[in-house]
């Protein structure tokens, strides 16, 4: 499952327009592997983004983020 | 695998309409995570359609934007009070009263205090960021000794301001709540704890096994004017001084759910009564409006309602309006009764047919309210010092000595059912108001026949005297 941009590892999915860019799960990210985008989104908040590569579907950033439609994680399936 | 928010409207159309995702909170508010915990703990436990979610005033006012689940919105304070009327009358079903530190620490503490001493079966989830959120960033019962707020500019004074309330411990020393914690949204361990104590919360209401009680320490980055990040360092390093972490009591494991006695219908048909009667049609009886006034203790309020029953179990719509002071004894007491056999509009009388006075202030008071070719009935111990309207019935009836002689001064109000009897001022079957006479000292069958036998010498001697 997920979205085949990372092969099927485990990543984190930011949807965009939902962040409100308080960076708590850049914050609580253990992996440093979120960081804040460059464009707004079009809210006008500076959205969180995945930096492409270090994410162990942990799913902390999903427990830190206040908001209830803006990260999922997908996790990378056992095989 | 996949990780994402459980327990929410898919979309969440009571806020913006149908394709709205988001919430209506501050970016960084811990609202949002405290939701996604509640929510994903109510969905993992199966229980959405047997949950119903008492939302509060604050910024949680919207709760019912997003939980899917029963929702209702409490007024100001009051959602431990409404959670507590929804969990006696939906029993087996869960009840989760989501409060903040304005709402449940300032004007609704007593309801949620009292609601943990009764050991109510829901959950009650705390909120507390130490200052008011939704109406900007003023000084709150949980704001911190020196912390600066909108209405506390140089800090909170605590000889002035009274000390932060810690609502965790004063609620430990109740008896009934089976589970209490402290926990908090800040950081991602603190929000694992906070998300275990949820479940475990959660789990006792699906168990009905009684109360529990989970504050969680939440930041306010907009009140707090920092960001997100600090917002959520301020409540480790400041807010964790004064509100420590951790569990308070855990029963749960001991508990048993709590046996509830349920109001028979029986009683409540007691109270209520209902008539089986066939409705009088409208047309066939002329309303009629009375009012009964004297001081409190004379059986004014009784008197009416004997009036009321009678109307009732003979079909007519009526209604019984009491109007008195505090006090139990010796205030001013009257009651408004309205037969009727159409609908009544109002149940206040302004200008009644008959007026019946047992003592002097409320004679003179009601006396020129009563309608042109009205009757008015009172004590004749009573010394009227001032003139009667000229154009009513004005009858002086020795009730109060009539009970007197009979041997039971309080019946003074019997006396005067028989007089409006005899007058046929009632306007229903004599048997009626006798049988809703008797029925109003069911509690007290002794006293039936010495009431009956006031009657009748009333009737006698208003009869010989009309």
């Amino acid at each position: 499952m997920g979205c085949n941009k990372y092969g099927g590892e485990s990543h984190p999915h930011i949807i965009i327009d939902e962040c409100k860019g308080c960076g708590r799960c850049i914050e609580a990210c253990p992996k440093d592997c979120l960081r804040f985008a460059e464009k707004m989104n079009g809210k006008g908040y500076i959205p969180a983004e995945y930096i492409g590569k270090g994410c162990t579907g942990c799913g902390i950033c999903f427990y830190n983020c206040p908001e209830p439609y803006a990260i999922e994680v997908y996790k990378k399936d056992k095989e | 695998m996949l990780k994402k928010a459980v327990g929410f409207y898919e979309h969440f159309e009571r806020k913006d309409g149908s394709k709205s995702k988001a919430t209506h909170y501050c970016a960084g508010c811990g609202h949002g995570i405290i939701h996604k915990l509640i929510a994903e703990a109510v969905a993992e436990y199966g229980l959405q359609d047997d949950t119903v979610f008492v939302s509060p005033v604050g910024c949680g006012a919207f709760c019912y934007y997003y939980f899917d689940c029963g929702n209702v919105a409490a007024g100001h304070g009051r959602a431990s009070a409404v959670a507590t009327g929804l969990s006696r009358s939906l029993p087996g079903k869960v009840v989760i009263a989501y409060q903040g530190d304005g709402d449940l620490g300032a004007i609704g503490f007593n309801n949620a205090f009292q609601a943990a001493n009764r050991g109510e079966k829901f959950v009650c989830f705390f909120v507390n960021n130490a200052i008011y959120g939704m109406t900007g960033g003023q000084m709150a019962p949980t704001t911190l000794p020196d912390q600066k707020t909108a209405t506390t500019p140089y800090g909170r004074d605590v000889r002035k301001d009274g000390y932060p309330l810690k609502v965790c411990e004063v609620f430990n020393q109740l008896e009934a709540p089976i589970f209490i914690e402290r926990v908090s949204v800040a950081d991602t361990k603190r929000i694992l704890k906070a998300k275990k104590a949820i479940r475990k919360a959660i789990e006792i209401q699906k168990e009905g096994k009684g109360y529990a009680f989970v504050e969680i320490l939440s930041p306010c980055p907009t009140n707090m004017k920092v960001s997100a990040v600090a917002a959520a360092q301020f409540t480790i390093d400041a807010m964790e001084k004064t509100y420590p972490l951790g569990n308070f009591r855990d029963r749960s494991a001991e508990a048993t759910p709590p046996a509830r006695h349920d109001m028979a219908v029986k009683a409540l048909d007691e109270l209520v009564v209902a008539s089986s009667a066939e409705q009088v049609d409208a047309g066939s009886f002329t309303e009629k409006e009375f009012k009964f006034c004297g001081f409190g203790g004379q059986g004014i309020l009784s008197l009416g309602l004997v009036l009321a029953h009678a109307g009732n179990d003979t079909g007519r719509n009526v209604s019984w309006f009491p109007s008195y002071g505090p006090e139990q004894r010796g205030g001013t007491a009257s009651c408004s009764v309205v037969l009727s056999g159409g609908e009544i509009g109002s149940p206040t009388v302004d200008k009644p047919d008959v007026l019946v006075a047992m003592n002097q202030p409320s004679l003179e008071k009601f006396a020129p309210t009563v309608k042109d070719g009205g009757v008015i009935i009172y004590d004749a111990q009573i010394p009227v010092e001032f003139e009667l309207p000229k154009n009513v019935t004005v009858y002086a009836f020795p009730a109060a000595q009539i009970a007197t002689e009979k041997g039971v001064p309080k019946a003074a109000n019997t006396a005067l059912l028989g007089a409006l009897i005899a007058l046929d001022l009632i306007g229903l079957p004599e048997d009626a108001v006798l049988t809703a006479l008797k029925d109003s000292f069911a509690a007290k069958p002794k006293l039936i026949p010495k009431n009956m036998e006031i009657v009748e010498t009333a009737k006698g001697w208003m009869k010989a005297h009309r």
